[in-house]
């Protein structure tokens, strides 16, 4: 395997898996904090155990999330050392910014899980808020910095490296306001919608149990919100891509041809050297109009780029699509969702609870495929139109070992977290049908 | 000053620190890794000596000891996330050498990070009912922990000692020369041993203050004693061998006035911690042993000045523009501002009777 290829590898997994950890330590909180203070207004007794398992859950996962978070922060200069030269001093204040936010968030989840009985109920649950807010901060940092890789800005060239460098318009750089809200959300989402099915999956055995219930409404809004937000937030953030890199909405919208009044292309498999999309429903006009509110606007193809800067067709459009197609699901379920909430019937619709339970991965799902979209979509470049992922690479040779060593590890680790969760619903699922029968 | 067995001029090794924006920062990376050590280290001797739990209180030992840590151990672990970012912001040449020509053994320690940290939360946050502590899956979390524990600090301290050995150089030559020799040999891989007897004295004389359990507290005194012997041992064996492997550490430690004052208050806290902890005045022991190690990392800092990697990256020469540095800066002393009354709130809930004792805890 060639290293550049292994480097790669080893990045984009270290990226697939800490994702998950880190868009549920975003979430939870919010989720559990949500529950202590329905718990602190109601005195309803389901409500406090509900927090605690929720909180229970998020220290196993928040830990996965921290250590496999300083991986990537190492990671970073063991596979790309180039570019974290080069980059350094230009993105590292935004990481700086994501410690004193991730230092803020292991405090505070440190008092949360372990100060139950130590401090005031209203001081805990401020507790609670500051973790949930602390994660959304450090996940703004680390997404501006890859905005930034994707359209860099907040800096002037001296002699091929940065300089005068103005941390405020790097964090401005085009992207970066629309792509966090897109992750953000997408925490969210992913991580209400993962729990609504688990607890969806629990109330199709035990209809009448409290405690799901209670849980599932919490976790639904939590997820649902967001997902209606996120098409939005999609369409703005495209359009973004559109405006800064043509290319890469060129790959994404498997778009070989410049032409007035694009279609809009369903599905389908971009072939590059044909030069032609197999199995696609095509929309007439339809992504001039998406684009530019025109249906006859022109858009920007393929042919107007080098092949050699091309990313890989077939992945970036095959990962966008699912990526959309995962969203609108999850949209449509959050307006079903909602609907039952409003007429107080949402545990009673047993074909929402089934769907909830199939969709409860689509949102880790498209995550994972956003990002493909992302990093694939700007290759060959890791900082875009500056500097090439090839160029960035470690001279280390035999890169394959640390792809293995690290794979395995994830693997291992992935499938020791999901039996410890397993057994933690199925314990929380016997514990918690005592108190919901109160 | 110009070493026979460096081949490049070497710039004169000043007297005093100069302060420069630059070595401000390069302050503020010395006193994250400072805290690492004595916070984020002492979990890594707490893992060592869940491994090293005997004798009929092996049990309640290991639950003191997971109790003792639980709280704060993530909150410890940011230390090294702060450090790195420092690193990589402010000193990006420095970052990009030492994760290219150490990338081994760099990597050998997240893994040990990970399996740590992971096997830690596995073990504490296990929902199996009560029975689980016979089972073998609690067990088995426990013996990874302690594992990972006692190879982590290793890792960590050979990568310091191939920083302070002035090997990590740009690769050039074939894989060993480039990619091992810098940090497999005797003096790098004594200062690791010095790291792990470091962070399992750390842990035993906090250890001992965390519990009220006399037994308990003579186990961890008995351990304590032992350690601080090893990191005595330790210590002494690098100090013999950077005579050969790190010889402007050992110049810069021996020839200067303030290195060698260094070295004998690093000593004499070393002596004073043990005698302490045999008298079982354990808050006085506690405060000693974090002044040995303190002035352990301060010293290799010290000797190594005005040089960030021996011998090719000064502290001036690997900073990133000076806009980035003052910015750094700024958030910083900011962050400080929030980090430190929230660390401090942390540690008094969980660790109050410690940090403020109402009683005399040396009884």
């Amino acid at each position: 395997m060639p290293d550049l290829l292994a480097a790669r590898s080893q990045m984009a997994i270290s990226l697939a898996f800490h994702i998950v950890f880190a868009a549920i330590g975003i979430a939870m909180p919010l989720m559990m904090a949500i529950a202590e203070w329905r718990w602190l207004r109601t005195r309803d007794e389901s409500y406090l155990v509900l927090a605690k398992r929720w909180a229970k859950g998020t220290a196993i996962l928040f830990a996965v999330g921290a250590v496999s978070g300083t991986v990537l922060s190492f990671e970073l200069g063991l596979l790309w050392p180039h570019f974290m030269e080069w980059a350094g001093p230009v993105i590292g204040p935004l990481f700086a910014l994501e410690g004193f936010a991730f230092f803020t968030e292991a405090i505070f989840l440190g008092i949360y899980l372990y100060g139950w009985t130590k401090i005031a109920g209203s001081a805990h649950l401020l507790a609670g808020f500051i973790v949930a807010g602390s994660g959304v901060a450090s996940a703004m940092a680390v997404v501006t910095a890859n905005a930034w890789m994707n359209t860099p800005t907040g800096f002037e060239l001296v002699g091929g490296r940065p300089d005068r460098i103005d941390l405020l318009a790097v964090m401005q750089n085009p992207h970066a306001l629309h792509e966090t809200i897109h992750m953000v959300l997408a925490a969210f989402a992913a991580t209400g919608f993962v729990v609504a099915g688990i607890h969806a999956a629990l109330l199709l055995r035990d209809r009448t149990n409290r405690f799901h219930r209670q849980a599932l409404a919490i976790a639904l809004m939590v997820g649902g919100i967001p997902a209606l937000l996120q098409p939005l937030s999609g369409d703005v953030l495209t359009r973004t891509v559109a405006k800064h890199q043509p290319l890469k909405l060129a790959a994404i919208e498997a778009l070989f041809h410049t032409e007035a009044g694009a279609a809009f292309r369903l599905g389908g498999i971009p072939d590059a050297d044909r030069q032609e999309v197999r199995f696609a429903v095509e929309i007439p006009s339809a992504l001039s109009l998406l684009l530019y509110l025109d249906p006859q606007a022109t858009v920007v193809g393929l042919d107007q780029f080098p092949r050699d800067e091309w990313p890989p067709l077939a992945v970036v459009h095959v990962a966008f699509q699912v990526m959309v197609g995962l969203g609108f699901m999850m949209t449509g379920l959050a307006l079903w969702g909602g609907w039952r909430w409003w007429q107080g019937r949402l545990a009673d619709d047993t074909w929402l609870l089934r769907s909830l339970v199939a969709a409860s991965p689509a949102g880790f799902l498209a995550i994972e495929a956003g990002w493909i979209v992302t990093e694939v979509g700007r290759q060959p470049w890791i900082i875009y139109q500056i500097m090439r992922t090839a160029d960035a690479v470690t001279p280390m040779p035999g890169l394959w070992v640390p792809l293995v060593v690290f794979t395995l590890l994830y693997i291992g680790l992935a499938g020791v977290v999901v039996w410890l969760l397993w057994r933690h619903i199925v314990a929380t699922a016997d514990a918690t049908t005592i108190v919901a029968r109160r | 000053m110009v070493s026979i067995r460096c081949p490049v001029p070497r710039a004169a090794r000043p007297e005093v620190i100069v302060m420069t924006i630059e070595t401000t920062v390069a302050g503020f990376l010395l006193i994250s890794l400072t805290f690492y050590v004595l916070l984020g280290g002492a979990d890594f001797g707490a893992g060592v000596w869940t491994l090293f739990a005997r004798g009929q209180s092996a049990e309640r030992q290991r639950d003191a000891i997971a109790k003792a840590i639980v709280p704060i151990w993530e909150a410890n672990h940011v230390w090294l996330i702060l450090a790195v970012t420092i690193l990589f912001t402010a000193f990006p040449r420095a970052f990009a050498l030492l994760a290219t020509v150490l990338h081994i053994p760099l990597a050998c320690m997240l893994v040990g990070i990970v399996l740590r940290g992971s096997a830690f939360a596995f073990r504490t946050n296990d929902v199996a009912p009560r029975a689980a502590r016979q089972e073998t899956a609690h067990r088995f979390w426990e013996q990874v922990f302690g594992l990972s524990s006692v190879l982590t600090p290793i890792w960590l301290g050979t990568i310091v000692g191939a920083i302070a050995s002035g090997r990590v150089r740009a690769p050039s030559g074939s894989f060993v020369d480039s990619f091992v020799r810098p940090w497999l040999a005797a003096f790098p891989v004594s200062v690791g041993l010095l790291a792990l007897a470091m962070f399992a004295f750390l842990a035993a004389v906090y250890l001992v203050q965390d519990t009220h359990d006399v037994r308990l507290q003579d186990a961890f005194r008995l351990r304590g004693l032992a350690a601080g012997a090893a990191v005595g041992i330790a210590a002494l064996l690098a100090f013999i061998l950077s005579e050969d492997a790190a010889p402007e550490i050992r110049q810069g430690l021996a020839d200067r006035p303030w290195g060698r004052s260094v070295l004998m208050v690093a000593a004499s806290a070393g002596v004073a911690a043990q005698g302490l902890l045999w008298a079982r005045r354990y808050r006085p022991a506690a405060i000693a042993a974090a002044t040995e190690a303190t002035l352990i990392v301060w010293g290799w800092a010290l000797a190594q000045y005005p040089y960030l990697v021996e011998p090719d990256l000064l502290i001036q020469n690997a900073a990133a523009p000076p806009q980035t540095l003052r910015l750094l800066l700024v958030l910083l002393i900011a962050g400080a501002l929030v980090l430190f009354p929230s660390l401090y709130y942390l540690y008094k809930l969980f660790k109050g009777d410690i940090i403020s004792p109402k009683v005399d805890s040396t009884s």
